[in-house]
């Protein structure tokens, strides 16, 4: 409080100051007709000017590319419609770095036409532009004045990782003139950073995954974290010339038990030339330590800059739960527009080396914590793969689109993250599933996917099911998704519905409700988000689902605690078939799941929307073209989203009726298995890994099969249908 | 002075008609700007620091809460704006002619008065805004413009149609939350986007809004302060307050500490904690039987007895998995949620020492369920509370019944940040009243848990009875009955302790995928799963 005096003390005379030298004059009003304190009377507020005129005044010239802004460097015109991305064809003269052939591979999906592109992206690998690197590519000058919308870098993206060379380093010198192209650049500095127009992301490895991406590495979240090492670097120095003292004072901090700081100055041709006194005792610690056992073993990790602002070890310790404690002065940090670093990383100032064990050993436990699980976040949403940080990059351009919805830092810095929270599906966070308010009264709606078109008579499985699911505590709606070539049976031969109860019929084929080919049968069509589903749970059914009242009710109070999984009953599971190194599925009975089929489950409707629009066309169309694996597609895309498994209740794992001799099923079909086992496989090619999850436990009634008293059960009739 | 370094300077008005200039003109060399009229090309990023243009009329309009109707959707306020932005305001109040207010001064000129543009009607300002949802600010030859405090005082969510500017401290303060952004080119996209926001997230946005302007809006002196809170982040990073705690409402802020999702890692396994006074006999059964259970990679035991010490280590039975005995210095219940430097898993089986009932493949499961759950209590012994409208009290049941919120701590697992949080963050109160009635020590880590989490406990496998059988006999009944009553006095006292009910009730257990299936039980991992 003292302090908090005193600085307002110091306040008040600099302000004071300020007006005996700054010239502000203040003329004093007695006809002010409010109450002032003394502070409030600093203007008058009758007689000041706010200016007038000020859109025909410009500041700087519209063509000044160090003053590159949205606003004056940025053709929106282009972007109305939507916001595509085009990439420029590949030229036959020049191959990309296979870095940038993953970066682009990434891009193709979004748009292969030239019309409408707001955004365009070059074919010529821009990323490593030191002119002493094998990747750097001549004449780029010459290269963009003949792409055909080149237009000085209106609306292109230039990606690069390195920038400048020896022995300047000169952070803005690609060796071309960008223009008012934006730059996605790595180790950028505050200072060159064109506000809202330039972002910065992360230096990645040659061997960084194009999609899918490693998980961070820390497994375990062991309180309080006691490892071996409590800060660790291990790297080359430089010996003289820019950005070296950093690293050249490091040894100072080096203890040789807690913090081990070690550096070479063994690399590069002529080192021996170039070494200072310490060089050799140096090499004699650098080779005591390996890189990887202080990456694993540590709690801090140095981040110190190198020649250029940021290094390879940034996204290395993301990855491994090592905390980055930065020692990199004026670094821009990557995506610092949208992640909050404070909450991953720790700040120290190359000036005070000296203070950083210090700082360190002051963190408290819980704060280590905290910022070790956000490491993991952040590297797993945004960094994980080159095609994470490409669409981080692209979301922050959008978000700077007119119209276009933005997402605040609580969506970007929490788990699941930006890229999988779509801001057009809601502006209210608790429509969400991973935000949902448990509170809330909610019901479902059911969705019956209707794809044989049996014939509907009192005793037939689709009869009764809608009877079972009608007669629900819970449901507000009944969907029938009629898929069939078959007419649908008239209203008044369903049966008969409690009031609160609608049902209503829906021809996707016929009504032409959304996607690409509204005439054809999809399977899809069962998760298109269809205006009449108005509860954030669907029921998810196939008409010859069969389950009771009770199974649906206990189902569907499991799924209001786990809202952001899949809630139900048909458990599978996938493994790794080693003899022939592919991705195996099974319907067997086994001791554990990692699928729950969308035709007796309970899941959130933002996973419709995200199904129809996020997933890649790729997927889609495997799907399309064997009409099936879809609710193996929709348990890819939860687990990849939440990262957990689904959630099966009770012992039900035959949901169907058993066919009847003769009748088609496609369940009875052996090809019908052979290609689940395909879509497993392109499934978690196209994701470039494998998202599913497994889980040992199942979900029961508390009083389960319990020798106790039928009348104290809850959920009675659950127990009479067994597997 | 030395050129300004570690200097800073307040500045709310800059320049003068007709340049405005954006910077105090002075020589300020590395002197710190707090400025109001700061645009992105010369704001010096991660050093000045951004100030909203305090108005001191700002007060009169401003309001305590957020439930209002307001009339108008959208108000401009401004003086004298730019004809640009005149023309399409305009041509919006054609279309909506009752959603969108423009206001200028009135013919005698009168800050805390606004005329309406055509009709001329006057309004009292700035509690005009308290109308209206929206309001917009647009740039003036000042990038500061008073009206942007004037509407976030009157709760109305500012519309900034103002390129370049840096809005007020910009670097902590995210004003995505409760402001919208317009580029002045594209202003004749206003109505379309002020259409698209949602009812509940307008309601949101007023929200934080009012908390934003309450925290660091509200006076001179709490710019003031918010400026120099800001710099001490600065030089005390490791410090500073994180975005959540500047940003959110208190209630927003999730408390729990095992935020990633994940499941935890098999190979860790987990510390048996058993904390016992001096039956041995069961002790030592207990610990032959928890040896065989694979993940388990240590028993802690906590010896309570002050009066006896424990039997030497070469007594214990001969296990194969290694063994701490801890002694303690006084007979205190909370000594078994000790955090004890012995137990190296982040997963700890709580266990009393004569819950000798459960097979090994009960425990192996219920290791396996926590480790899907690791920030949840995952154990056996089930309880639940419920509302009694008769004594208008809480009360403690131990029915078997289809619901639980609370799993006991006689068995369960548990992650090892909840014993320290038990140790350090338990309200002092609950503590006390836990040693000193040598009870519901287990209550209160239910508490503690779902106040932090808003998660309930997962209860694994029927098993529920949990004393041993002979123990029964009247003399028994009625001390139980006793028991009963203290127990319900705990939930209320706790309930009282922590502000709220934080237990959450849900109706289903845990149970082996194959749990009851007519399958080959040796095909099954967890075939061993007793009843009740």
């Amino acid at each position: 409080m003292q302090a908090k005096r005193r600085y307002l003390l110091v306040f008040v005379v600099a302000f004071l100051t300020f007006w005996y030298f700054g010239g502000y004059h203040m003329r004093h009003d007695e006809e002010l007709l409010f109450d002032t304190d003394a502070l409030s009377e600093y203007v008058n507020i009758n007689i000041i000017q706010t200016g007038y005129l000020v859109r025909d005044t410009e500041r700087f010239p519209k063509d000044d590319r160090k003053h590159c802004r949205m606003e004056t460097c940025f053709d929106f015109s282009k972007c109305e419609k939507d916001f595509k991305v085009y990439v420029y064809p590949p030229e036959d003269s020049s191959v990309p770095s296979p870095s940038y052939l993953k970066l682009l591979n990434n891009l193709d999906i979004i748009l292969p036409i030239l019309k409408k592109a707001c955004i365009f992206v070059l074919n010529v690998d821009t990323l490593d532009r030191d002119r002493l690197s094998n990747d750097y590519v001549r004449n780029m000058q010459s290269r963009l004045q003949r792409l055909p919308h080149w237009n000085n870098g209106l609306n292109h993206v230039i990606f690069n990782l390195y920038s400048g060379t020896w022995p300047n380093y000169t952070e803005n010198d690609l060796d071309f003139d960008y223009g008012k192209a934006i730059l996605a650049k790595a180790s950028m500095s505050e200072n060159h950073v064109r506000a809202g127009f330039d972002i910065s992301i992360p230096l990645f490895h040659k061997i960084h995954p194009a999609k899918g991406g490693e998980q961070g590495s820390t497994s375990a979240n062991n309180f309080p974290l006691e490892k071996t090492y409590l800060l660790a670097f291990k790297g080359k120095r430089y010996v003289h010339g820019i950005g070296s003292d950093t690293r050249n004072s490091l040894y100072h901090l080096h203890n040789k038990k807690d913090i081990i700081m070690v550096t070479t100055c063994r690399h590069g041709k002529s080192w021996k030339d170039m070494k200072d006194e310490r060089c050799d005792e140096d090499n004699k610690e650098y080779d005591k330590y390996e890189y990887e056992t202080l990456l694993h073993n540590s709690t801090f990790c140095l981040v110190p800059r190198g020649r250029r602002l940021g290094s390879f070890r940034f996204l290395e310790a993301l990855q491994a739960g090592c905390i980055p404690v930065l020692l990199s002065n004026s670094w821009a940090l990557p995506f610092s527009q949208v992640i909050n670093w404070n909450k991953a990383a720790v700040w120290a100032d190359e000036r005070l080396l000296l203070q950083v064990p210090h700082v360190i050993r002051s963190m408290t436990p819980n704060k280590i914590l905290q910022l070790r699980q956000q490491t993991q976040i952040l590297w797993d949403r945004y960094f994980s793969s080159i095609e994470k940080i490409v669409f981080t990059t692209l979301e922050i351009i959008r978000e700077r689109l007119p119209k276009q919805p933005v997402q605040d830092g609580t969506v970007w810095n929490n788990f699941p993250g930006a890229l999988v929270t779509l801001p057009e599906f809601s502006d209210y966070d608790k429509d969400f599933p991973f935000y949902i308010d448990k509170n809330e009264n909610m019901g479902f709606t059911a969705v019956i996917y209707c794809q044989l078109g049996l014939p509907l008579v009192s005793n037939s499985p689709l009869y009764r099911l809608v009877n079972h699911v009608g007669r629900s505590k819970y449901v507000s709606k009944i969907l029938i998704v009629w898929s069939s070539e078959k007419r649908p049976v008239s209203k008044n031969r369903w049966p008969g519905l409690p009031l609160h109860v609608p049902l209503h019929i829906i021809q996707p084929s016929v009504n032409a409700n959304s996607g690409n080919e509204p005439t054809k049968m999809s399977i899809s069509q069962r998760f298109y988000n269809y205006k009449e589903i108005q509860t954030e749970a669907i029921l998810s059914l196939d008409e010859d689902t069969v389950l009771t009242t009770d199974e649906i009710d206990f189902a569907f109070i499991v799924w209001k605690q786990f809202p952001d999984r899949i809630v139900g009953y048909p458990g599978r599971s996938h493994y790794w078939d080693d003899s022939k190194s592919t991705w195996g599925y099974t319907s067997k009975w086994t001791n554990d799941y990692s699928i729950v089929l969308t035709g007796a489950a309970f899941y959130h409707r933002y996973y419709n929307h995200l199904y129809m629009e996020w997933l890649s066309p790729l997927l889609h169309k495997t799907v399309e073209q064997s009409q099936n694996c879809e609710d193996i597609l929709m348990n890819f895309l939860v687990s990849h989203v939440t990262r957990r498994p689904p959630v099966k209740v009770t012992q039900r794992k035959q949901y169907k009726e058993q066919a009847s001799a003769g009748a088609w099923s496609p369940w009875n079909d052996p090809d019908h298995f052979i290609q689940r086992q395909t879509c497993l496989n392109t499934f978690a090619a196209v994701f470039g890994y494998m998202p599913l999850l497994r889980s040992n436990l199942r979900l029961d009634p508390v009083l389960f099969k319990d020798p106790v008293s039928n009348k104290r059960k809850k959920y009675r009739r659950i127990e009479l249908v067994g597997s | 002075w030395r050129n300004g370094e570690n200097h800073l300077i307040f500045n709310m008005v800059s320049g003068s008609s007709p340049d405005f200039s954006r910077f105090v003109e002075l020589h300020l060399g590395n002197a710190m700007v707090a400025g109001a009229d700061l645009d992105t090309y010369t704001f010096r990023e991660k050093f000045d620091i951004s100030l909203p243009a305090f108005s001191p009329v700002a007060k009169l309009g401003e309001v305590d809460n957020t439930f209002r109707d307001r009339s108008w959707l959208v108000t401009s306020s401004q003086l004298n704006i730019d004809p640009y932005f005149l023309s399409e305001m305009q041509k919006f109040s054609y279309q909506y002619h009752d959603s969108v207010l423009i206001l200028d001064s009135c013919h005698i000129h009168n800050y805390t008065q606004r005329c309406e543009i055509d009709s001329g009607q006057k309004y009292a300002y700035p509690q005009v805004l308290r109308d209206s949802i929206f309001c917009i600010i647009f740039r003036g030859e000042r990038m500061g413009q008073f009206v942007l405090l004037e509407a976030m005082a009157a709760n109305c969510i500012p519309v900034i149609v103002i390129d370049g500017h840096v809005m007020p401290f910009n670097n902590v303060i995210d004003w995505k939350r409760f402001s919208v952004f317009i580029m002045e080119d594209h202003l004749n996209t206003l109505m379309d986007v002020l259409h698209n926001i949602s009812d509940k997230r307008i309601r949101q946005m007023q929200n934080v809004l009012l908390f934003i302007y309450k925290s660091y809006f509200s006076s001179m002196e709490q710019i003031a302060l918010t400026t120099l809170d800001i710099i001490q982040d600065r030089v005390y990073p490791h410090l500073a307050r994180t975005y959540d705690e500047i940003n959110l409402l208190p209630k927003e802020i999730s408390k729990n500490p095992l935020f990633y999702p994940m499941t935890a890692p098999k190979s860790h396994g987990f510390t048996a904690v058993i904390l016992t006074y001096d039956r041995v006999e069961s002790l030592f059964i207990l610990i032959e039987r928890l040896s065989k259970v694979p993940s388990l990679m240590k028993v802690v035991v906590v010896w309570n007895n002050q009066k006896k010490n424990p039997p030497p280590l070469a007594d214990f039975p001969k296990v194969a998995k290694p063994i701490n005995v801890i002694k303690t210095k006084a007979n205190k219940l909370s000594n078994r949620f000790y955090p004890f430097r012995e137990i190296e898993t982040e997963a700890i089986l709580h266990i009393d020492d004569d819950i000798v009932m459960l097979t090994s493949d009960e425990v192996e499961f219920a290791y396996e369920v926590w480790r899907e759950f690791p920030d949840r209590i995952v154990g056996f012994p089930s309880r639940t509370h419920i509302w009694d409208n008769v004594t208008n009290a809480w009360k403690y049941e131990s029915e078997w019944t289809n619901a639980i919120s609370m799993v006991l701590t006689g068995a369960a697992f548990l992650h090892k940040y909840w014993s320290y949080l038990y140790t350090t963050d338990l309200p002092a109160d609950v503590k006390d009243w836990v040693d000193e009635h040598m009870n519901c020590e287990d209550i209160a880590m239910n508490f503690l848990v779902a106040n932090m989490t808003n998660k309930p406990p997962i209860k694994v496998t029927p098993r529920k009875k949990f004393k041993c059988p002979e123990c029964t006999n009247n003399e028994m009944l009625s001390a139980d009955l006793g028991h009963m009553v203290e127990r319900s006095q705990c939930i209320n006292k706790f309930v009282r302790a922590f502000g709220r009910m934080p237990l959450k009730t849900v109706e289903f257990r845990a149970d082996p995928v194959l749990f009851k299936d007519p399958f080959p039980e040796k095909l099954k991992r967890f075939n061993d799963i007793g009843s009740l």
